[in-house]
């Protein structure tokens, strides 16, 4: 199974969305409406899904600060990206 | 415990990072006004005081771990059980373990018993946040030490 149907199945019971509805292309925030709240049940479940520690602060911090837009961190195609990059230096 | 100002924990028993757990105990006082509402001529601790119990027992232990760098807030209650009526003079005995250190949020799990009798439990999540200022972070640090915190996990004075 690919990190982004791992990660879209979490998504998708996590948060209620019907999984068609999440494609690659999906901004987890703008399009899937995910909020602050249901984004820690996200990032809790894949942290130990992959067995690593998503640096959440870290990239609110860079997108709050602007050094960052969202889609860098919360489209769907992106964010299995940083995954596959945490789990990568973990190894 | 002095339920009007939500001081739930009288002291803290034992703190374990390794296993990520803190243990602490409370009495539930003979009387108090939280008692003339809740319910009259039937005094229980009311179920949502039980959950701020554990959450307070969890967010100290949170709090040892960076040793007071940062304050959490409960965000989150999740299979949240209250399993039997909670007296006046109860010995309470609160356990919180860390079942998720994350970045920026934790998730605890926490239960309280009494005598050996399982009262309630729930997995809690909490954000972690930076203190709104110094002198908060050294009320919060000094209520711990007041709770007997090992002087290893707080801040240096």
């Amino acid at each position: 199974m690919s990190t982004f149907d791992k990660v879209a199945d979490i998504i998708s019971e996590t948060s209620e969305i019907p999984r068609d509805e999440i494609t690659p292309d999906s901004h987890t925030i703008d399009d899937l409406g995910i909020d602050s709240l249901d984004f820690l049940d996200i990032v809790f479940a894949v942290d130990k899904e992959f067995g690593i520690k998503i640096p959440l602060e870290a990239w609110t911090q860079e997108v709050n600060d602007g050094k960052a837009a969202t889609e860098e961190y919360f489209v769907m195609k992106n964010l299995c990206s940083k995954i596959d990059g945490l789990v990568a230096d973990k190894a | 415990m002095h339920l009007e100002y939500f001081q739930m924990i009288d002291r803290v028993i034992s703190v374990d990072l390794d296993s990520g757990t803190l243990v602490a105990q409370s009495k539930v006082p003979e009387k108090s006004p939280v008692f003339e509402g809740h319910f009259p001529g039937l005094p229980l601790v009311p179920g949502v005081l039980l959950i701020e119990t554990m959450a307070q027992a969890s967010g100290f232990l949170i709090m040892a771990k960076s040793q007071f760098a940062a304050m959490p807030f409960l965000v989150g209650v999740k299979e949240g059980k209250l399993r039997t009526f909670v007296e006046p003079e109860t010995p309470l005995e609160i356990e919180a373990m860390t079942e998720h250190d994350g970045s920026g949020f934790a998730i605890t799990k926490a239960s309280i018993k009494s005598d050996g009798k399982r009262i309630c439990n729930a997995q809690l999540t909490f954000k972690t946040m930076e203190f709104p200022d110094p002198k908060f972070a050294n009320m919060i640090a000094g209520r711990a030490r007041e709770l007997n915190m090992p002087e290893e996990y707080l801040p240096a004075r």
